[in-house]
């Protein structure tokens, strides 16, 4: 199963790269979430996959023991989803202002803006 | 998205999604959820409920700012890490109540830092999207 | 002694609040703080003299070893009494010759802060304390260099200045943390102990590059002397005190500094006879074609500060002596010739050579002044310079082999010197006093006072050595040298080879002075040549650089936000793939890895048909719901995989990511088609392999042993010590409690941000 979910991994890191090399600001964005998605699924993946275990210990003890999953990556990656919810956010508020700003999606328009 | 099923649907969903997050906030301690996740859930019951009342009625519902949870969602995060500090001990360093409380189970200082960080994520979800929405509807 | 070095800065800072009190004739009081300065050094003479150097520790930044002790030798008394003595004069001089200057407390202030460094410099015996003091002594010289800082030439002699002193600088802190990582220690006394480490460690020889590098641009060796021609745009008074007395001179107290620890060594010796030789022969070749009164001396300082460290660079007892009286005489001297210049440039209002003439007849005791500081230069008998002059030649010729070669470079620079010396000193006096001069008349005599003093100091030791033999000679070869001295200062050595040397120096000056008339053509034929010069290299290449930046950043900062992430990438395609196929066996290991099973395939193919829709949709919208399509399907794998906290957090913030896209994305128009299907390919190739790369990565790493260290201490403390059985929420509400603490204040920030940049207006400048 892991080799699957590297492939997938890797489509995502694809994709999102792909889509912030375009012109288009949504774009941009669109391709920074499937990004941010893929960087979650690779730490998650690289933490080793174990099913049906979750990282909580029973009621009856008083430690995890046995097979279980590895409770960091989890941590790590449930802070990153909400500080990358809080950058996109802020993202996609810029490209408003921007587009109310210049009238434009494109990228390359606001180069211009220096010259003037 | 004016629908009337939705509205009635609302008057109901509102509390009963409230309910839940907290319900979620508190048990976060020992089963899957926690401040974040509960904060998100209460986040998405007054969305909702924007979207089938309309915002301002939301707004009119909530009296006041959403933005004011931010200061002091900090704030009880920010304080609960000082209880310690009276018991002589170093900043953060988590104080339980002796006796566990009734459904919640024991009672400590990380619970208010959980509590303080489901009031940050409530106030700064719901800035952002109100902001945005009013914004747009202009 | 804290308080003697201190003392400057101490003068520094008030001149802050308190400055405009000595705009005034007030000035002249200053003079007090270098004099009793002057006088307090003195009274260590006899100890020193008794062979009892002082040590004075205080502590400073204790927990990083550096202290201030200050260590007073032979040779820091010398520097010190110099610093002081002919500061007193610049001092006195300076409060008449800016007299009624709009910045004169500007000036005084700097003034005190070189001193003060200048003293630290010298008596310092921490190594750190004396790099600190040594980069105050270039940043004040920059400040004076561009004291006249409304002239556009002031302040890029005063830039050149620093760039040089300052890149020395750098090189010289390298040094000390070499030496200190061989040694252990910054204190120069306690290497000393351990000479013969240093002397045979595999570092020597970059050791000495650092070192050299620090007192070459500092003492304006070749090739960089170009800064100190530069830094005549300073007042007088400022070239004469720091840029042939004593600043100048701090490279030379560096190296006989370090003569006992690094010299005696023949890296040390060639390196400075070859430096130290090329510098003073070309400089004072260059100096006979100036017209400029100061130039002249600059390029003779510059030739002088040659010799001193070709002297250092020979390194026996003797040439150590002749360095060690050599250093005096030519403070003296020196510092006289561009007083005088000085005066001459106030009253005149000229510094060319060619025009200046007769003016004994309106400035006698300047004349006077000038007269003695250029016989003292030329080493006439029963000056101090003759003396100097003797001790040169007695060294040179007692090196061997090279003695033919190294003498006939010293007699060749003396007679330029000598010439150099009576065009600033002699010439202006002499002949016919031209129309225009005839208003000309003495100032007042704090400014003749001081040359005519330095004057009569260098007859006076020359005329009696024991005066400084004893007292301060000796003890500075002793610093530098180890070794009692043995060889008395005396006037008469009797008829010898010396005494030949010494007359046909005087005469093929005298008849140089004679017959070479200073004149303008000559000096523009010599400027020719400045195209190949050190100066205009280094600033070639200055330019060159800036160039090369410049179109540098124009290709690589274009403004187009896809070129940047491009460039990131294939860097770093190119570093990893060069790695994975260099230093990586690559290989597959499925042994470990969990069984296929029949709904993860499904979601993932569900994924892999959203991602393509995301990409190759033309509808906005579609697209935003293709990824969310993607975020909840990555949150029911994170359902299969024992990760509920996650797929939680994942299904909202996707709930949410969505609202917040369509909230403002449904009023955009549709994608538009900008890039041609070249550019298409193009970049899907390129993000394919970094996909590729991210794949190979996570499949190696999979195939590694997990270290579970840290996780087994949260799986196993997180009930017994924070009472919490869900392990994840542990961690991050109490375990790694202060982070999620600043997470929240981002989140925080993030939402002020949006805030603030939606309810702010959109103003009508930054709409068009």
């Amino acid at each position: 199963m892991e080799l699957i979910l590297a492939f997938i991994t890797a489509i995502l890191y694809a994709a999102g790269l792909y889509l912030m090399l375009r012109r288009s600001m949504v774009k941009l964005l669109i391709g920074l979430t499937l990004l941010s998605n893929g960087a979650n699924l690779l730490i998650f993946l690289l933490g080793r996959l174990t099913r049906g275990k979750p990282p909580v210990i029973g009621d009856d003890e008083k430690y995890l023991s046995g097979l279980y999953a590895d409770p960091i990556p989890q941590a790590l990656i449930l802070t990153a989803i909400v500080i990358s919810f809080g950058l996109t956010a802020f993202a996609i508020i810029l490209l408003k202002r921007v587009y109310i700003v210049t009238n434009t999606d494109d990228l390359d328009n606001l180069n211009t803006t220096d010259d003037i | 998205m004016k629908s009337i099923i939705l509205k009635r649907a609302t008057v109901y969903l509102l509390p009963l999604l409230l309910l839940f997050s907290v319900f979620i906030l508190l048990r976060g301690h020992y089963e899957p959820g926690g401040g974040f996740v509960g904060g998100l859930i209460a986040s998405i019951a007054f969305v909702l409920h924007a979207f089938a009342n309309g915002l301002k009625n939301t707004q009119k519902f909530l009296v006041y700012h959403p933005g004011i949870l931010i200061p002091s969602g900090l704030a009880i995060s920010l304080l609960s890490g000082f209880i310690s500090m009276f018991k002589g001990e170093a900043y953060m360093k988590g104080a339980w109540l002796a006796k566990p409380v009734p459904v919640i189970g024991s009672v400590g200082t990380p619970l208010f830092f959980d509590i303080g960080v489901y009031f940050v994520v409530i106030g700064v979800t719901l800035t952002i999207l109100f902001t945005i929405s009013e914004t747009t509807t202009q | 002694m804290l308080l003697a070095v201190l003392s400057g800065f101490l003068l520094a800072v008030f001149f802050l609040f308190a400055g405009k009190l000595f705009k005034s004739g007030a000035s002249i009081l200053l003079s007090l703080l270098p004099l009793s300065l002057f006088v307090y050094f003195l009274s260590f003479a006899h100890l020193i003299a008794a062979g009892e150097p002082q040590t004075f520790r205080y502590e400073w930044i204790p927990t990083a070893g550096i202290h201030l002790s200050f260590y007073l030798d032979g040779l820091s008394l010398l520097f010190a009494l110099l610093i002081t003595g002919i500061g007193t004069l610049v001092y006195l001089y300076a409060s008449a010759y800016l007299k009624g200057h709009h910045y004169l407390d500007r000036f005084f202030g700097y003034l005190s802060l070189f001193m003060g460094s200048m003293l630290g410099l010298v008596l310092s015996d921490n190594l750190l304390t004396l790099f600190v003091f040594w980069e105050l002594t270039s940043i004040s010289s920059f400040f004076l260099i561009g004291f006249n800082n409304d002239s556009e030439a002031s302040r890029k002699s005063a830039l050149q200045a620093l760039a040089i002193t300052g890149g020395g600088g750098f090189l010289l802190l390298s040094g000390i943390i070499l030496l200190n990582s061989i040694t252990g220690t910054f204190s120069l006394q306690e290497m000393l102990q351990q000479r013969d480490t240093i002397q045979n460690h595999a570092f020597y020889g970059l050791l000495l590059f650092f070192i050299f590098g620090g007192a070459f641009t500092k003492s304006a060796q070749f090739p960089f002397h170009f800064w100190l021609p530069g830094a005549m745009k300073a007042p007088t008074p400022v070239s004469a005190y720091l840029h042939s007395a004593t600043m100048v001179k701090a490279g030379v107290y560096l190296l006989a500094r370090f003569t006992p620890l690094l010299g005696q060594h023949s890296y040390w010796n060639t390196t400075l006879m070859i430096i130290g030789g090329i510098t003073m022969l070309y400089a004072a070749i260059h100096a006979i074609f100036r017209t400029d009164l100061k130039s002249i001396l600059a390029y003779s300082t510059i030739s002088a500060l040659g010799m001193l460290v070709f002297l250092i660079g020979i390194g026996t007892q003797r040439s150590l002596i002749a360095a060690a009286v050599f250093i005096l005489v030519h403070a003296l001297y020196k510092a006289g010739l561009f007083l005088v210049a000085g005066v001459i440039d106030h009253e005149t209002g000229t510094r060319d050579v060619t025009e200046l003439n007769g003016l004994q007849k309106v400035m006698k005791p300047l004349a006077i002044a000038g007269l003695l500081a250029a016989l003292s230069n030329a080493g006439i008998p029963f000056t101090f310079g003759f003396l100097g002059k003797d001790l040169v030649y007695e060294a040179t010729l007692a090196t061997g082999w090279l003695a033919p070669w190294l003498t006939a470079a010293v007699v060749l620079t003396n007679i330029l010197l000598l010439f150099a010396g009576f065009l600033a000193g002699i010439k202006p006096f002499t002949k016919q006093l031209p129309q225009k001069f005839s208003h000309v008349h003495l100032p007042s005599p704090l400014m003749w006072a001081p040359p005519l003093l330095l004057g009569v100091g260098g007859l006076l030791f020359g005329s009696m050595p024991g005066i400084v033999d004893k007292t301060l000679v000796q003890p500075v070869v002793f610093a530098m040298h180890g070794a009692a001295v043995d060889i008395p200062l005396k006037i008469w050595h009797g008829f010898n080879l010396v005494l030949l040397l010494s007359v046909l120096t005087i005469t093929a000056g005298v008849f140089l002075f004679f017959f070479l008339k200073p004149s303008h053509e000559r000096l523009a034929t010599v400027e020719r040549l400045q195209v190949i010069s050190p100066k205009s290299l280094l600033l070639r290449l200055y330019k060159g650089v800036e160039n090369f930046s410049f179109s540098y950043t124009r290709t690589m900062q274009n403004g187009y936000l896809r070129v940047y992430i491009l460039t990131i990438l294939l860097f770093t395609i190119g570093l990893l793939a060069y790695r994975l196929f260099t230093g990586v066996q690559i290989s597959l290991d499925t042994s470990s890895f969990s069984p296929y099973s029949f709904y993860e395939i499904v979601i993932v193919v569900i994924m892999f048909i959203a991602v393509l829709i995301t990409m190759f949709t033309t509808s906005r919208l579609a697209a935003v719901a293709a990824m969310s399509v993607v975020g909840y399907s990555l949150c029911l794998l994170f359902v299969f995989y024992s990760a509920p906290d996650l797929a939680m957090t994942q299904f909202a913030i996707d709930t949410l990511t969505v609202v917040l896209f369509v909230l403002v994305l449904f009023k955009l128009p549709p994608f538009l088609q900008f890039a041609n299907t070249a550019i298409k390919i193009r970049d899907g190739v390129i993000s394919l392999l970094f996909g590729a790369l991210i794949f190979i990565i996570a499949i190696e790493v999979l195939n590694e042993s997990v270290n579970k260290e840290i996780s087994e201490f949260y799986a196993t403390n997180s009930y017994l010590m924070a009472k919490g059985k869900n392990v994840v929420n542990v961690i991050l509400v109490d375990f790694r409690g202060a982070d999620t603490m600043i997470e929240i204040t981002v989140l925080t920030i993030a939402a002020i941000g949006v805030y603030s940049l939606l309810k702010l207006k959109v103003s009508h400048s930054e709409k068009e």
